[in-house]
């Protein structure tokens, strides 16, 4: 179908340039737009990796595997409608409901059409939108997709569940003990986040961006730099470059240390959920100790990094590596040796690679089911273009594969941490960024995944529009499929599993 | 083989964290807030119910920390439940998004009496970098009455464990309360 392919690429290509850099905007006509949407139908290259909007216009982020390239594309919404992606581009769905709730702006011809950040229950309605409305109306009761079949009950669980976990809603439809159906509602934990983020410089909207998911700290206050530097022309120093990706690594180190220890313990394993926290505390402790902050928030700022690595930092960093490397070993053995674990993740909550495809899922939950996407390698950005990070692919897609493809990744991130404090050049942290107008986009691999954020600032410098994208917006539909047809007790296990960020994609 | 190794753990140095010490003013300012009955019934251990009330998810990543071998929280009587109807405390993150207004409402209402409501890292104290935004009602205190704040964005582990500590000094009854002080006076 390279036809096709080509016919949706050249199309979104013959809009007007934007300069958005380093991956430049298409401004098509809405009639262009509704072409490219039917396009895509016949077109399997081009993923969807996001759709915003700003008053008037919507907006889409694509990723071309073939050319490895990004390309962005925007058009008019005329008395506040355009032509729905989700009926090419499943992942469009939530994207299109939540440009509903909060540009006021309607997808035509959408596959859902229900609120999805809106509970009613915000002063306003779509508060992003030119002229937000006064909103009145008691708050509604949601609407659930309609299960039909013998003996058929519903399970609503949330927002606050049983664990210390982020809040939302689960409604299961289950037969007997098989979920026939799970779906989510998310939008609990809406902040408000992109309309705080206006009228802001890039240095003082650092800190939402370091806030969108606080587990992902590092990496979306990194991409949302990123896009701020590509934005002005500014470039960071060499030795910030080097202590952002030293700080992502061990935010990656952290979580799969934490998400490895919860599975086992999911699967009532203790010990295993002990040692991984143990480990993961020392980590954390070298952190602070290397950079002020355990989970480093604020420490990746625009222009560079906000503070140099503690002249100690270093060796207690290495000394947090070396106690995990030397256990990660045993905690294998454990892991692989005992019947009742794998009992549990073999198997379970297992994902389709054709569906990871269609949704363009990204992270383990996607190298999990044969899609070998990592943002370090393509599109590509400094410093790992001179590391060469191993990206492991396993074709299962259950519980287990993501816990294994997490597993090998602590060990490769191990190996990069190690690598860039031996070569940590010397030098300037920051540079300031200079105060104009312009447009970027940047996209750094979190330990979810990749974390995309899109910058526009107006002739002064400050924000006039903003899009933070974290992964989980194309992993969540995923959790839905995944759990299908398995028992509601193994929720929690794929549920942890994918372990997908509520603050990130509720705003 | 994991039989080895637990032995072996058995014998070896415990990971645990000695505990910091309490803040006096902070636990005196409790005490004064619970009746001597409260008091009684609360006793020496506190069940937490942790509800995230809108957070970024960094508070409930230390609160969560807080929970492994290191804090080793049981060791003080302090144990995360379930459901607020086992609980004696909620502990609330967040700056209290409106979508979770009503949920953390009902987890109040539910959690039976006497009971702290604990509002830990600087979102849930009034809002944080959050305050002002149409979507927050800016802080817990919005909706619940706040016994004690715990600021810190996120709050450490031990940050959390000082302000969980001064809870179960609170109830601690006079008596015992007073020899504690002497104690760390002779000290
Ligand atoms: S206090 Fe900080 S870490 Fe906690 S929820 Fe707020 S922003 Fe996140």
């Amino acid at each position: 179908m390279s036809g096709g392919a080509e016919g949706a690429r050249a199309l979104l290509r013959s809009g007007a340039p934007q300069g958005c850099r380093p991956h430049e905007r298409f401004l098509l006509t809405p009639g262009r737009w509704a072409a490219l949407a039917e396009a895509l139908a016949a077109d399997h290259d081009l993923a969807l990796l996001a759709l915003w909007g700003e008053p008037g216009m919507v907006h889409a982020a694509f990723l071309s595997e073939a050319e490895g390239a990004v390309l962005l594309a925007s058009a008019p919404a005329p008395e506040g409608r355009y032509a729905a992606l989700s009926p090419v581009r499943p992942g469009a769905a939530r994207f299109e409901r939540t440009l509903r709730d909060l540009w006021g702006l309607s997808a035509e011809g959408a596959a859902d059409l229900r609120p999805w950040l809106d509970h009613g229950r915000w002063p306003v309605t779509a508060p992003l939108s030119a002229r937000p409305a006064p909103n009145g109306l008691p708050p509604p009761q949601p609407e659930f997709l309609p299960v039909e079949g013998e003996g058929v009950h519903q399970i609503p669980v949330g927002p606050i569940h049983a664990g210390v976990i982020e809040p939302g809603h689960f409604r299961f439809h289950v037969q007997g003990e098989t979920v026939a159906r799970l779906e989510a509602r998310l939008g609990y934990v809406h902040k408000g986040t992109i309309g705080l983020m206006l009228g802001k410089s890039p240095r003082s909207a650092a800190r939402f961006a370091a806030r969108l998911s606080g587990d992902s700290t590092v990496a979306h206050a990194w991409a949302f730099a990123m896009a701020a530097e590509a934005a002005t022309g500014a470039a960071p120093p060499p030795r910030a470059v080097a202590l952002r990706a030293l700080m992502a690594e061990l935010e990656r180190i952290h979580n799969h240390l934490n998400d490895w220890g919860f599975v086992c313990n999911d699967a009532a394993f203790a010990w295993p959920h002990a040692r991984c926290g143990a480990l993961r505390e020392a980590v954390l402790r070298a952190c602070a100790a290397a950079f002020g902050h355990r989970l480093m928030m604020d420490c990746v700022v625009p222009g560079g990094v906000a503070v140099d690595i503690a002249p100690e930092g270093p060796e207690v960093i290495l000394a947090a590596l070396d106690a995990m490397e030397a256990e990660i070993p045993a905690l294998e053995r454990v892991y692989d040796g005992h019947a009742s674990l794998q009992d549990r993740v073999v198997g379970t909550g297992a994902v389709g690679s054709a569906l990871v495809a269609r949704f363009a899922a990204g992270g383990f939950v996607g190298r999990a089911a044969g899609r070998g996407f990592d943002a370090r390698r393509l599109p590509g950005y400094a410093p790992y273009d001179d590391l060469d990070p191993a990206v492991p692919v396993l074709p299962q897609g259950d519980v287990d594969a993501r816990m294994r493809i997490r597993i090998a990744e602590l060990k490769e991130s191990a190996r990069l941490v190690r690598l860039l404090l031996e070569r940590l050049p010397e030098g300037e942290v920051k540079v300031s960024l200079p105060q104009r107008g312009g447009e970027g986009v940047g996209i750094v691999e979190g330990f979810r995944g990749e974390c995309l954020h899109w910058l526009a600032l107006e002739e002064g410098g400050l924000i006039r529009a903003a899009f933070p994208r974290d992964p989980s917006w194309l992993q969540w539909p995923l959790l839905e499929a995944a759990i299908g047809n398995n028992i509601v007790a193994d929720f929690p296990l794929c549920n942890k599993s994918f372990n997908c960020s509520y603050s990130g994609v509720d705003l | 083989m994991l039989w080895p190794r637990l032995a072996r753990a058995l014998f070896s140095k415990p990971l645990t964290d000695p505990a910091p010490p309490v803040p006096e003013e902070v636990a005196q300012a409790l005490a004064a807030r619970l009746d001597a009955a409260a008091q009684r019934r609360l006793g020496r251990s506190l069940a937490i119910r942790q509800v995230d009330a809108g957070s970024c998810n960094g508070c409930e990543l230390e609160i969560n920390a807080l929970s492994s071998v290191v804090y080793d929280l049981e060791r003080f009587g302090l144990r995360f439940v379930a459901s607020p109807r086992h609980a004696d405390v909620l502990l609330v993150t967040g700056p209290l998004s409106r979508n979770m207004r009503e949920a953390l409402e009902r987890a109040w209402a539910c959690t039976p009496e006497p009971k702290w409501v604990v509002a830990a890292g600087d979102c849930a104290v009034d809002g944080g970098v959050f305050k002002g935004s149409y979507a927050v009602e800016g802080g817990v205190g919005a909706a619940l009455p706040v016994d004690l704040v715990i600021p810190g964005c996120p709050p450490s582990p031990t940050q959390l464990l000082e302000g969980l500590l001064a809870l179960l000094e609170a109830q601690a009854p006079p008596r015992a309360a007073s020899a504690v002080q002497s104690v760390s006076k002779n000290a």
